[in-house]
């Protein structure tokens, strides 16, 4: 494999199958084209630990530009779905499609064949290499004689996260020197230089401060642009709110509900994540409680 | 990096130049930038150090409790045939010790280098002994090779086998060459049924080194001189040095990426070429034993000068094997997808994994190269001994683990590099031999070794924690 090849944009990839369906013209408020053929969607997963359903029946889909944010309390079932999709653990049944043809996705190599790429709350990053071995790792770059071209793999990472992250300069310590904002800019750069089209987010601005969260929320905005599929999993209402187009709720491995952002209110997502009921059900208990 | 020297706040004024106050500060500000230009690692650095206060100590200590000797300093340790048999005696822990850097910085372990070694020597013992001469008679000139490549499959095979336990089956490392450990010391003894074998092919036995089995040796059979060719190889390293320096650098300009100050690479380049240079020297100094010399005179009709015949021992073939070795494992783990993969296994197996490096497969390799180290080693102990006995490689498992724990290779995983392995292997090997010649018993000797493994081990704990902060 030659440094100019992309792996993952080759391969059984179904996603050149067909016309992919244009990039709906993204603005602030909701403008996605849901008329289309999503970009992923999961029919009827099952993922069971022992005699415990962490994800029962769930369908789910994710359409071009936009972000669909996950939100559920401890145990709801949010990362192991996304694992599904990932690779990280293959779902005991259902259906994966990816742009609108099956995807077999059995571990993290057979996911990044249909660009999905992750970012995992724990970065998942080898803590004892420098940053250029993180980013291609797994795709390392080589040179004619198959020796690992370090010098062009350090050139394509300064590169990329110059973009994500100007003051970062350390790309020969091990990552396990660097920030938390620094750790992060070399998982996400990892995902954007190879050419995610569908991106996972678990907890992305977790172990950040104020000021790399910002940048984070606004590299999503980029990435959305850019016709990017995200799912986000996150804890904060807020962060989901104001940057997904679409929530959706789980509770108890099962999907409660899937809103979209601009027809409800952060309190009516709450509801739904407390209670654990569609938003229908909440308000009309909430109505019962009124009178 | 926090070898800076803690700067006092007076010192950002500006201070006389040349004033004598601040020598012992400035030398040490001074250390620091030639430490941090060169990006010399500092644990090889500080075990070359150690290496050269013991060589140093056991020549004094020699002379004051041993028998003295002819070295500089008046000991029997710096001498050209001590420093000679501590190449020969460091190769064979040395080229299993690369090996286990790669295992245990994937973080398993094995213990079985040890028996499997004594299994694999008897198995190329019998091959080369009972088997071979049945299909080509004894004393083939491809004995030797056919054996080498039967002793090299077979330890692939039991390095693969073991490494599937572990890797794919998910028994824990430490089981399985526990297990090994046993099965294959039991083994040997049963293959030979408890028998030595002796004499080995005469070809064989020069992969164990002596004078025989030394680059003097063939020089002379060529016709070229006894010194020629340990010079040329010891010229070939320092070219290969210089050129590798220059394609990195060259490499790195390409990019504009900042490059290490012309001086500094020139620092390492001398450095490194007199080190290379100064064991050639070394071990040309140590000349052949005279009744050797002049029966080979006799035999090839040379005639003996006034005063005998001094031919150049040279590089023993051991340790040439064992500089190949070393070439080549710190290029797998270097510049090889294969190292690098290793290393992220050990720094976080589970980014690894969703990383989509095939972990299972890898550790598995690595059991795999040990194998055929411990195959290459077995040559070389068996070759020395001149004899394939069931008690071959006994104890090998704790030299070879303590070799690449004192050059720097962490439990924890993640961290090693080959050639600190192969400068644990020679600090172990000289500790021993340095014992033997101020005339400690075995028991001292364990003793010492013992309480160095883990003083070793605690310095290199509180070096990390210091540059880690």
């Amino acid at each position: 494999m030659t440094a100019e090849e992309t792996p993952g944009v080759q391969d059984t990839a179904p996603e050149t199958g067909g016309p992919a369906p244009a990039p709906s013209e993204p603005a602030r408020s909701d403008s996605i084209d849901r008329e289309g053929r999503p970009l992923v969607e999961m029919r009827n997963i099952r993922v069971a630990f022992g005699g415990v359903h962490a994800v029962d029946d769930v369908s789910i889909d994710l359409y071009p530009g936009e972000v669909v944010g996950l939100v559920g309390g401890n145990g709801a079932g949010k990362s192991t779905l996304m694992k599904a999709l990932s690779g990280a653990h293959p779902p005991d049944s259902g259906e994966i499609l990816v742009n609108g043809q099956p995807a077999v996705i059995h571990n993290p190599r057979q996911a990044k064949r249909y660009n999905i790429e992750t970012i995992y709350q724990t970065l998942a990053l080898a803590d004892n290499q420098d940053a250029p071995a993180n980013m291609f790792l797994g795709r390392e770059l080589k040179t004619r004689f198959g020796n690992l071209d370090d010098a062009a793999m350090e050139a394509a990472t300064r590169e990329v996260v110059a973009r994500l992250n100007p003051n970062f300069t350390n790309f020969k310590t091990p990552v396990q020197s660097l920030s938390g904002g620094q750790r992060q800019a070399v998982a996400i750069a990892r995902a954007v230089h190879f050419n995610a089209k569908i991106l996972i987010m678990d907890e992305p601005t977790a172990a950040l401060g104020p000021a790399e969260t910002a940048q984070v929320r606004d590299l999503i905005k980029q990435l959305e642009k850019e016709g990017i599929g995200i799912f986000l999993i996150s804890h904060d209402i807020h962060d989901v709110f104001d940057l997904s187009h679409r929530i959706a709720v789980m509770y108890h491995g099962k999907i409660v509900g899937v809103v979209k952002k601009d027809d409800v209110t952060p309190d009516d997502v709450l509801g739904m994540i407390i209670m654990g009921k569609s938003l229908e059900e909440v308000s009309a208990e909430e109505r019962a409680k009124l009178h | 990096m926090s070898e800076t020297p803690a700067t006092p706040a007076t010192q950002g004024a500006p201070r006389p130049a040349g004033g004598s106050g601040g020598t012992l500060n400035d030398f040490r500000r001074r250390g620091g930038a030639l430490y941090r230009a060169t990006e010399i690692d500092g644990r090889l650095l500080g075990l070359m150090i150690a290496l050269a206060v013991a060589w140093i100590g056991f020549d004094i200590a020699s002379r004051i409790w041993g028998q003295g000797g002819d070295s500089i300093f008046g000991g029997s340790f710096l001498t050209p045939r001590n420093l000679f048999n501590l190449s020969v005696q460091t190769a064979s822990v040395a080229v299993m010790a690369t090996g286990m850097v790669l295992i245990i910085v994937s973080r398993n372990i094995d213990l079985s280098v040890g028996s499997m070694l004594g299994f694999l020597a008897m198995v190329m013992g019998i091959f080369q002994k009972e088997v071979l001469p049945e299909f080509v008679g004894f004393d083939n000139q491809f004995t030797w090779l056919l054996t080498l490549a039967v002793g090299l499959g077979m330890g692939a095979l039991i390095g693969t086998f073991q490494g599937a336990l572990v890797a794919y089956i998910g028994i824990p490392a430490f089981i399985v060459t526990l297990g090994g450990m046993l099965v294959w010391r039991g083994g040997a003894f049963l293959l030979a049924s408890g028998r030595t074998i002796a004499p080995l092919d005469e070809n064989f036995s020069r992969v164990g080194g002596g004078t025989e089995g030394s680059l003097g040796r063939l020089g002379m059979d060529l016709g070229i001189g006894s010194d020629t060719l340990s010079w040329l190889i010891g010229i070939g390293v320092v070219l290969v040095l210089i050129g590798l320096v220059i394609l990195a650098r060259r490499r790195r300009q390409a990019f504009d990426f900042p490059t290490r100050p012309i001086w500094a690479e020139l620092l390492i380049l001398v450095g490194g070429s007199a080190l290379v240079l100064a064991a050639v020297a070394t071990v040309n100094a140590y000349s052949w034993p005279v009744r050797v010399a002049a029966r080979y005179a006799e035999a090839n009709g040379i005639t003996v000068p006034e005063g005998g015949l001094i031919l150049s021992t040279g590089i023993a073939y051991p340790v040439l094997i064992m500089v190949g070795v070393t070439a080549v494992m710190t290029w797998l783990a270097r510049r090889r997808q294969f190292g690098r993969y290793v290393f992220a296994i050990g720094g976080n197996p589970e980014a690894a994994e969703l990383s989509g490096i095939n972990v299972r497969r890898t550790v598995m390799l690595t059991f795999t190269l040990i194998g055929v180290l411990v195959a290459i080693s077995a040559a070389i102990t068996s070759g020395r001994l001149d004899a394939a006995t069931n008690a071959l490689g006994q104890w090998n498992e704790l030299f070879v683990i303590a070799a690449a724990v004192i050059g720097g290779t962490s439990f924890a995983g993640g961290i090693g590099t080959v050639p600190g392995a192969i400068l644990g292997a020679l600090f172990m090997q000289t500790l021993q031999s340095g014992m033997v010649l101020i005339g400690f018993d075995t028991a001292q000797q364990n003793i010492v070794v013992g309480i160095v493994l883990v003083v070793a081990v605690g310095v290199d704990t509180a070096y990390r924690r210091r540059t880690a902060s």
